[in-house]
């Protein structure tokens, strides 16, 4: 919403200036987002008188003008054919910026003669009057006058308002406030009623529902036409279009007061009953209205419908726009002027169906004062008698407002306990009056509510047009913001005991620990959207219709991720086509397999696409190995019981190389990772080129550390004799499993056997065909004594034994 | 006594006549050894009269030590030249570049949570988390925005298609939720921040369909804007790093908070970027409040007995503020050589000890 200075002053008696009001707006609470003052952006400009125009010696349409200016007399060169002798125009000196030109004015000569500066047009100022030439500015200005107040230029300021302040939608309302704040004295804003002469031929009937009260009067014999300079030039200033003074002047009335208004032209009323009720839906569907912007709408059941003819012709969508049909123009003579209140949450909804968002709308969705519904209706019938003449009828008023807000008990004490601010009683009392706030005794309590109350509780009751307060909160807000936030204190918080061992869950601090642990082992981390394409959804296992979004902001985002990897993958194939093909990246964030709280899980997934730069050490590339490393070091790194991780060859899910992938899990119920090759078909629906290698941990599934009382890791038992190792070969089915050996190898003798490692994988001559032989190296760690060469022999054999029971053979 | 400096000058030649290793061996064998000339001389002395011994003995084992010692020098010396060689030819070109590593970041939007964390820990704020997709009560009508109100429509909020019971879920459009479900789940005094994901339908540089907020809240009893102030001013300096930091309330209105107030910090934006800690200009930095009765209400605290503030900040967008990106979108868009750019070391967790970043 906009203002002018001098609008403002029509309410408030203040010598503040724009810049002035502007810091008040925003310390109590109104946020001005631009502030247009041409008094500093005209500041050069200055009003002049040319004394004399001679032709230019050189150059037929130009003239040489001898000016008085505020710098004294100059010889300016001028082009405009009404450069003349005597006229009072503006004058920009050598060194001006002239905002209409984008240019600074230098000195130079014009055909040979020395320009000392400048005569302006208004296209010049941006000041457009729409006549030719340079201004032509009153006679009575005198030389030096600044050339904003010649032209009558003020300050505009734009501001917005929040929607709890409906009131602040109107000049009258910041006065109030700004009153309040101490920028100057409010000036009586009430409006002296003009008695009807004659009764109001139009009757009006509301349904209640549709429209709860609904007042106006009909004034006979009006003129209408072009308003007056003032109106159109006030209206003009905060970017309104001046139509006609009848509807100008309701236009007044909604940016003054914020009361929008409605005139009819009574001679095209049909029957005498305005009529306020709901939309019709007839068999032919929904009635329509050709509303004042000529566009044609459909008004549904839940609208407020204007009609006449007994209720059969729709004349306007009540509180957002009038009809066409019933519009006035110049040959207006009588009219019927309506001021109503409309329900804030149908209005609100009928802006949003049709897309009409006029300031009537605008106010009425916010709610307008109930207040200001007769008062609003003899301000329209004063201007409307001074400027377009007429008679006015008694005013009718149909239905019932809203009850008024009821009293608020408030002990002022309250202000500094929620505030912290140390505001004396009075004060508070005095600045809830200002704005417009009745208080009271709390007389008329029951008694025995009056005497849980300190003697300095009050009642307090909000004025009809905040019916955002509604507490005593609230009442705190009022005499803070203009007693001023500036004056809160600082107080420290109370200090309260530090959590043992952090403020962090286990699973925060995972997720903390996985974050920094994964960018040391090269990864990027990323930040990517919770949502994808429901075709990625799918083929990662989601998709389901309740995690689709109905108001999607992009067709390929309308789905909530099921997984990471899609976003990853694609974030892969993204830096790929911009010439960055490696790339090691992960995110830790949410995935969700429905829509309740228990649905949604953190994973960390990371996926490695293996460009890195040709070595030459011809060290191998990269591989599934690589990544399988990091994850094992991840998990370990996050307290997984890695040990104890079974490596679930093949039962991955469908986005995995089925013969490049696998599962690490507790049981088949305790699931902590995935990882492989992603699946050739996968990436080829992504449009990304494989292959790609990836994780993802659930981190959820990772099970929690026990907690202990102490932090004491177990004595260190370093045993004083050096372990030994035995290499083992073993031929195998090729299917098989090696970690189905190593495990069997491991477990042979758990007391005496720390490791068992493959060496060496082997298929080709020496080894039968479908078979392969794989070799392992045993760790044996002898504990109490040295073991003997029988002792040795012995292990041997029961590691044998124990590998062929789980299907791998000695090789001989 | 001729012999033996003939034997002696004989001895010292070959040492230093030996070549290599195998040579100097031989040497020592044909000196030394056994049935070396030098040994040869020293069986004699058995055969010698005590004084003739006495004289001649010394004079032998002379010559023996110094033949020994000339053996270790010339050996010592020969394994000098022989590791010289050889190092020589094990020369490497160290121009060759290492093997490739490639260099890991954190997240300039996770950096600036973990900092935000890191200085509300300190304060004495547990993490509070919540699910995304959330419902219409723990999003708007706990907290206090009535049904249909225009200030619904200013969340733009992402919606679930409705189910048969006519239950629409939607995407949280703040972390306030998670404020909900813990004032419904725990007993004052509470401290915590909210931080997570968040989303609304919107998309431009400096507006994302998902972006992070931390929010705070604290319930206690006498709990006031003071404190809430102190501890924005505390938490914006210790974030900007900075002794100056210098902040503004402004009021606004919140539906779930009452009084409602903005924050500024002052900050310098001439020159294309913005210093916060100088200047003259104010920048919005977060919306804060006195939690609003109605809400305490709705998740069953008595107003009159507890109060408390919220606040709620854009992590992205504070990220951006004190770190120089500046496009948001950039911040979701995955690029590689962004993520180099901006982001992080592994090493630069938030501590108190060694600073924020």
């Amino acid at each position: 919403m906009k203002f002018t200075l001098s609008w403002l002053k029509d309410h408030l008696d203040t010598e503040a200036s724009a810049t002035e009001v502007v810091a008040a707006m925003t310390m109590a609470g109104l946020e001005v987002e631009h502030v247009t003052d041409p008094a500093t952006k005209l500041a050069a400009f200055t009003v002049a008188k040319v004394v004399s125009a001679e032709p230019h010696p050189n150059a037929d349409r130009l003239r040489v003008c001898q000016v008085d200016t505020v710098d004294g007399r100059k010889e300016i060169v001028c082009g405009a054919p009404n450069a003349r002798a005597g006229l009072t125009t503006v004058y920009a000196p050598i060194g001006a910026y002239v905002p209409g030109l984008g240019v600074t004015l230098v000195e130079k000569p014009v055909r040979g003669v020395v320009s000392n500066g400048m005569l302006c047009s208004g296209s010049e100022l941006e000041a457009d009057d729409g006549a030719e030439g340079i201004l032509e500015l009153s006679d009575d200005l005198a030389v030096g006058t600044p050339a904003s107040q010649a032209l009558g230029l003020e300050a505009v300021i734009d501001f917005e308002v929040t929607p709890n302040r409906p009131d602040w939608l109107g000049v009258a309302g910041i006065a109030r406030d700004l009153a309040a704040a101490g920028v100057g004295t409010l000036k009586d804003p009430s409006i002296a009623p003009v008695p009807g002469t004659f009764p109001c031929p139009i009757a009006i009937t509301v349904d209640g529902d549709a429209c709860p009260v609904f007042s106006g009067r009909f004034i006979r014999g009006v003129k209408n036409g072009p308003s007056p300079k003032w109106l159109a030039d006030r209206l003009k200033a905060i970017g309104l279009r001046p139509i006609n003074t009848l509807v100008d002047i309701t236009n007044l009335i909604t940016y003054d007061r914020a009361r929008p208004l409605h005139v009819y032209d009574a001679a095209k009323l049909v029957g005498a009953t305005i009529t306020a009720r709901l939309g019709h839906h007839g068999v032919h569907g929904d009635e329509h209205l050709i509303a004042l912007d000529g566009k044609t709408y459909e008004a549904t059941p839940e609208m407020s419908v204007i009609s006449d003819a007994d209720g059969e012709r729709p004349i306007g969508l009540g509180g957002v726009m009038g009809g066409e049909s019933t519009g006035c123009s110049d040959a207006t003579v009588d009219v019927f002027l309506e001021s109503a209140w409309f329900d804030p949450i149908r209005t609100a909804q009928t802006g949003r169906v049709t897309g009409i968002n006029s300031d009537a709308q605008y106010r009425f969705a916010r709610t307008v004062d109930t207040g200001s519904l007769v008062p609003g209706l003899e301000l329209a019938t004063r201007l409307i008698l001074e400027l377009c003449g007429g008679e006015p009828s008694d005013v009718v008023v149909a239905g019932q407002a809203p009850a008024a807000p009821g009293p608020i008990l408030f002990d002022p004490a309250y202000v500094k306990a929620l505030s912290g601010l140390d505001i004396a009683p009075e004060r508070s009392l005095k600045i809830l009056a200002d704005l417009g706030f009745a208080i009271a005794p709390p007389q008329g309590l029951p008694a025995a509510e009056f005497a849980t109350h300190v003697e300095s509780v009050v009642s307090v009751t909000p004025p009809t047009f905040r019916r955002d307060v509604d507490g005593k909160a609230d009442l705190v807000e009022e005499v803070a913001r203009i007693a001023g936030y500036a004056a809160l204190p600082s107080t420290p918080l109370p200090e309260v005991a530090r959590a043992v061992g952090g403020v962090l869950t286990p699973r925060q601090a995972r997720a903390r620990v996985a974050r920094r642990a994964l960018a040391a082992a090269g990864y990027n981390e990323v930040v990517s959207w919770s949502f994808t394409s429901t075709g990625a959804a799918t083929l990662f296992g989601g998709g389901a219709a309740e995690l689709v979004l109905a108001n999607p902001i992009a067709s390929d985002l309308d789905c909530m991720r099921p997984s990471i990897l899609p976003n990853l993958i694609e974030a892969a194939g993204r830096n790929a086509r911009r010439g960055f093909p490696d790339v090691a990246l992960f995110e830790i964030g949410p995935v969700f397999h429905g829509d309740r709280p228990q649905d949604q899980k953190t994973t960390i997934a990371a996926v490695l696409a293996p460009h890195a730069p040709r070595g030459w050490d011809k060290a191998p590339a990269e591989d599934l190995f690589s990544v399988k490393a990091d994850l094992i070091a991840l998990l370990e790194e996050l307290g997984a019981p890695v040990a104890s991780l079974q490596t679930a060859q093949g039962s991955a899910s469908s986005w995995w190389h089925p013969g490049r992938s696998a599962r690490l899990q507790l049981g088949p119920k305790a699931v902590l990772a995935e990882f492989g090759e992603l699946h050739p078909a996968v990436l080829k629906a992504l449009d990304v080129a494989g292959p790609i290698y990836g994780f993802e941990i659930v981190l959820e599934a990772i099970p929690e550390p026990k907690k202990k009382a102490v932090k004491t890791k177990p004595a260190f038992a370093p045993s004083p004799l050096m372990p030994l190792t035995r290499d083992f070969a073993f031929v195998t089915d090729k299917a098989k499993p090696a970690g189905d050996l190593v495990k069997a190898a491991a477990g042979a003798d758990k007391a005496l056997i720390t490791a068992a490692r493959v060496f060496d994988v082997y298929e080709g001559p020496g080894v039968p065909d479908g078979a392969k032989s794989i070799a392992l190296e045993v760790v044996v760690q002898p504990r109490d004594k040295t073991l003997t060469e029988a002792e040795i022999e012995a292990l041997s054999a029961k590691v044998v034994a124990a590998v062929e029971k789980a299907g791998g053979k000695l090789r001989s | 006594m001729t012999d033996l400096t003939t034997l002696e000058a004989d001895v010292l030649a070959q040492v230093a006549a030996a070549g290599d290793l195998a040579a100097l061996d031989a040497v020592r064998v044909s000196a030394l050894g056994k049935t070396g000339s030098i040994s040869g001389l020293l069986k004699t002395l058995g055969a010698m009269s005590p004084d003739e011994r006495k004289e001649r003995g010394a004079a032998i084992n002379v010559l023996r030590d110094r033949a020994q010692t000339a053996l270790n020098d010339k050996k010592a010396a020969l394994e000098t030249a022989a590791l010289d060689a050889r190092l020589a030819s094990e020369t490497l070109d160290l121009t060759l570049p290492a093997p490739y590593r490639r260099k890991g970041s954190v997240h300039p939007t996770m950096q600036t949570m973990d900092e935000m964390v890191a200085i509300f820990a300190e304060m004495g704020f547990a993490v509070a988390e919540g699910p995304d997709i959330e419902d219409d009560f723990h999003n708007f009508t706990a907290l206090n925005f009535p049904p249909k109100h225009p200030a619904r429509e200013m969340h733009d909020t992402f919606f679930f298609n409705p189910k048969e019971d006519g239950e629409r879920m939607l995407l949280r459009t703040h972390t306030s939720p998670v404020q909900v479900r813990t004032m419904l789940s725990q007993k004052p005094p509470i401290r915590i921040i909210a931080p997570g994901r968040t989303y609304r339908m919107d998309s431009d540089a400096t507006h994302t369909p998902m972006f992070h907020q931390v929010e705070g809240l604290v319930i206690d009893k006498g709990i006031h804007m003071g404190h809430l102030k102190w501890t924005l001013e505390t938490f914006l300096a210790r974030f900007f790093e900075s002794d100056t930091v210098t902040t503004q309330f402004r009021p606004h209105h919140f539906p779930f908070t009452e009084p409602s107030a903005e924050t500024d910090v002052q900050c310098d934006r001439s020159g294309g970027e913005i210093k916060i800690g100088q200047g003259t200009s104010w920048l919005e930095i977060l919306g804060c409040g006195m939690v609003h009765p109605n809400v305490l209400r709705a998740c069953g605290i008595d107003p009159d007995e507890y109060q408390g503030f919220a606040f709620g900040m854009g992590v992205d967008r504070l990220g951006m503020l004190k770190y120089g990106m500046p496009d948001l979108r950039d911040m979701f868009a995955s690029d590689g050589r962004w993520l180099a750019h901006y982001g992080f070391s592994a090493f630069a967790a938030p501590n108190a000890a060694s600073g924020l970043s």
